[in-house]
């Protein structure tokens, strides 16, 4: 098990680094000048050289690169050119808001979509399944930031029952996260019952129902079981598509989180802020891509020797 | 699947072609014949949408009926600028419609390339690719538009081509995948001994098996692409007002929501439509083509 984890790591290293190189290219693929850019419009010449030297950016690329590869790692990814201050602080403010909203809309979307999912395969072809499966193929067809502007027309508006904007409470949390989990519960809904058919036609399944075993038991013991694996991949990779997501949820309802962060910089072409979020919402993606990997062979232990 | 190219020929109905079985089965998919008949239906008025709105999409202003609710002049009502919505959304599936398209195909011919190429050669090709489509993958899609928007700037353009590039990873693994199974297989085997051309073998052998699955994902990636497009202009980095793309329209009409909450219903309402219909089709082409890709 430690030798795969090793191995996986190690593997994540190559990867890492082309997303750096990347991530670095970036703003000398900007349009401009990014001394320019870093040292605002009604800046001197002199300024401009003087910010250019104080960046490195004067030096070489590859010599760049070496320092922002050790900065990053540092958690330096130098000053906002919007509010002067260090990104790093700047994202850390931002961080908490949107890792409880994409964990919350993860835990709801899950479980109902699993739920829907199973229902629909146990039920299949009979009503439960048809709803089931007519709700989920809108969940993935409706776009998020229509699904906020109408649920906070309908319960914050109109009912006056919840918040609009802002993350202070948990109330504040409800409409931002439904939105956001809509289509990931969709997603597993269809992908937990399709699994989840295959493996109703299993022997073994078939073996537990012969020996009289109740149904509730053959498909949440013997089925549920069993069809884990792959819903679990399935899992991973929601949370990258909610990591996406939660950039126009955070629109929609003025969230004070990362993606609303994301969006004011390329507004504003802060692009040390830019940097900085993109490297992190990647590793963050290949991060839990990893550990989405090590659980699959915690379940299934074929993978591990693999 | 080789006898695709056949499906012009006209064959009496007892031989049985790739083709026809496709169409016998796919005509059992009744959401989806319908599903398809709106795609075109949908895409007849995209087209002819210049001759037939009633109204100047974004020259036309109607200063009388601000925020005017549906009526008979105005089918779909009237926007905040005196505007007509029906005329706007009519305009604005060309738009959603072009992006749709032309990114998820721009997409599908460059990874079908890049998949049969690493499928077939395996080895450093398929070490290079795979690790480029690894490194594309690191990215959530949206957030990789939002990068490629930063450095090219808005518009729509830009947002065609940063939804292109994420499309490729996805369509190269699809193809490469089934590019290493299809080429153990005997008749490509069959192939290779009478002397084929790796060129041949691969355009003429391969790349047809791998066109039910890449059909089948080109279908549901058109449905993911609108939405995107639509997101990137509702964040404010594709298509800018006054042009009346679906998603820029629901942005205008955040600032109004509570006095007239149609002029964001009908926009919501036609990427809903237009992007279920995508699905639903994309559904029954997975069933009708191929039992076995229910799985991916």
């Amino acid at each position: 098990m430690l030798q795969y984890l090793v191995k996986r790591l190690l593997g994540l290293i190559p990867t890492l680094l082309l997303v750096g190189v990347l991530v670095f290219l970036f703003v000398h693929l900007l349009p401009g000048d990014p001394a320019r850019l870093a040292a605002g419009p009604e800046a001197t010449a002199e300024t401009v050289a003087l910010v250019r030297q104080d960046l490195g950016l004067d030096k070489p690329l590859p010599q760049q690169f070496v320092r922002f590869a050790l900065g990053a790692l540092h958690g330096d990814f130098g000053r906002s050119v919007r509010t002067k201050r260090p990104v790093s602080i700047e994202i850390a403010e931002r961080f908490w808001p949107t890792f409880w909203l994409t964990v919350a809309a993860m835990a709801w979307s899950v479980t109902l979509g699993m739920a829907i999912g199973v229902a629909s395969a146990v039920w299949r072809n009979q009503w439960p399944d048809r709803l089931g499966m007519t709700l989920a193929v809108s969940g993935i067809s409706f776009p998020a930031f229509a699904l906020g502007m109408v649920l906070m027309q309908i319960f914050s508006v109109q009912l006056g029952w919840l918040p609009t904007v802002g993350a202070d409470t948990w109330r504040h949390y409800i409409l931002p996260s439904l939105t956001l989990g809509a289509a990931v519960a969709a997603i597993m809904a269809r992908f937990t019952r399709s699994s989840f058919v295959d493996i109703l036609k299993e022997d073994y399944v078939r073996t537990a129902r012969a020996k009289g075993l109740a149904e509730s038991i053959v498909v949440l013991k013997h089925g549920l079981r069993n069809a884990l694996i792959p819903v679990v991949t399935m899992m991973g990779l929601q949370f990258g598509f909610l990591l996406g997501g939660s950039i126009v949820v955070e629109v929609v309802f003025n969230w004070p989180g990362m993606g609303r962060l994301l969006v004011d910089a390329v507004d504003m072409r802060d692009y040390p802020v830019i940097q900085g979020l993109v490297l992190l919402f990647s590793l963050e993606f290949v991060l839990i891509n990893l550990i989405v990997d090590v659980l699959y062979a915690v379940i299934n232990p074929a993978i591990r020797y693999r | 699947m080789s006898a695709a190219t056949a499906a012009a020929v006209d064959l009496p109905p007892e031989v049985r072609t790739p083709w026809t079985e496709f169409r016998r089965k796919f005509k059992k998919q009744r959401v989806a014949v319908v599903a398809g008949c709106f795609v075109l239906l949908l895409v007849a008025l995209a087209i002819a949408a210049p001759w037939i709105v009633p109204y100047d999409a974004e020259n036309f202003f109607d200063y009388d009926k601000l925020n005017a609710p549906p009526s008979l002049a105005h089918w779909f009502g009237v926007d905040p600028l005196g505007r007509d919505i029906f005329s706007r959304i009519l305009m604005g599936a060309r738009i959603s419609l072009t992006a749709g398209f032309v990114s998820v195909a721009a997409g599908a011919v460059v990874g079908t390339a890049l998949g049969l190429v690493a499928g077939y050669y395996e080895g450093l090709w398929d070490r290079v690719i795979m690790r480029v489509c690894d490194v594309l993958f690191a990215f959530p899609g949206i957030l990789l538009a939002i990068g490629i928007v930063a450095i090219l700037g808005g518009g729509m353009v830009n947002v065609i081509i940063a939804v292109a590039i994420f499309s490729i990873p996805t369509f190269a693994r699809l193809v490469r995948g089934n590019t290493l199974a299809l080429k153990h297989l005997t008749f490509v085997e069959a192939a290779r001994s009478i002397g084929a051309s790796d060129w041949t073998i691969v355009t003429r052998h391969i790349f047809p098996g791998t066109i039910p699955a890449v059909v089948v994902y080109f279908s549901l990636r058109v449905g993911t692409s609108i939405i995107t497009a639509a997101s990137l202009s509702f964040i404010g980095m594709g298509a800018q007002p006054p042009t009346p793309e679906w998603g820029a329209m629901l942005n205008e009409a955040r600032a109004d929501m509570m006095t007239s909450p149609h002029v964001a219903l009908f926009p919501s309402l036609a990427i809903f439509l237009t992007v279920l219909a995508f699905n639903l089709l994309g559904d029954g082409l997975r069933d009708a083509l191929d039992p076995k890709l229910e799985r991916q």
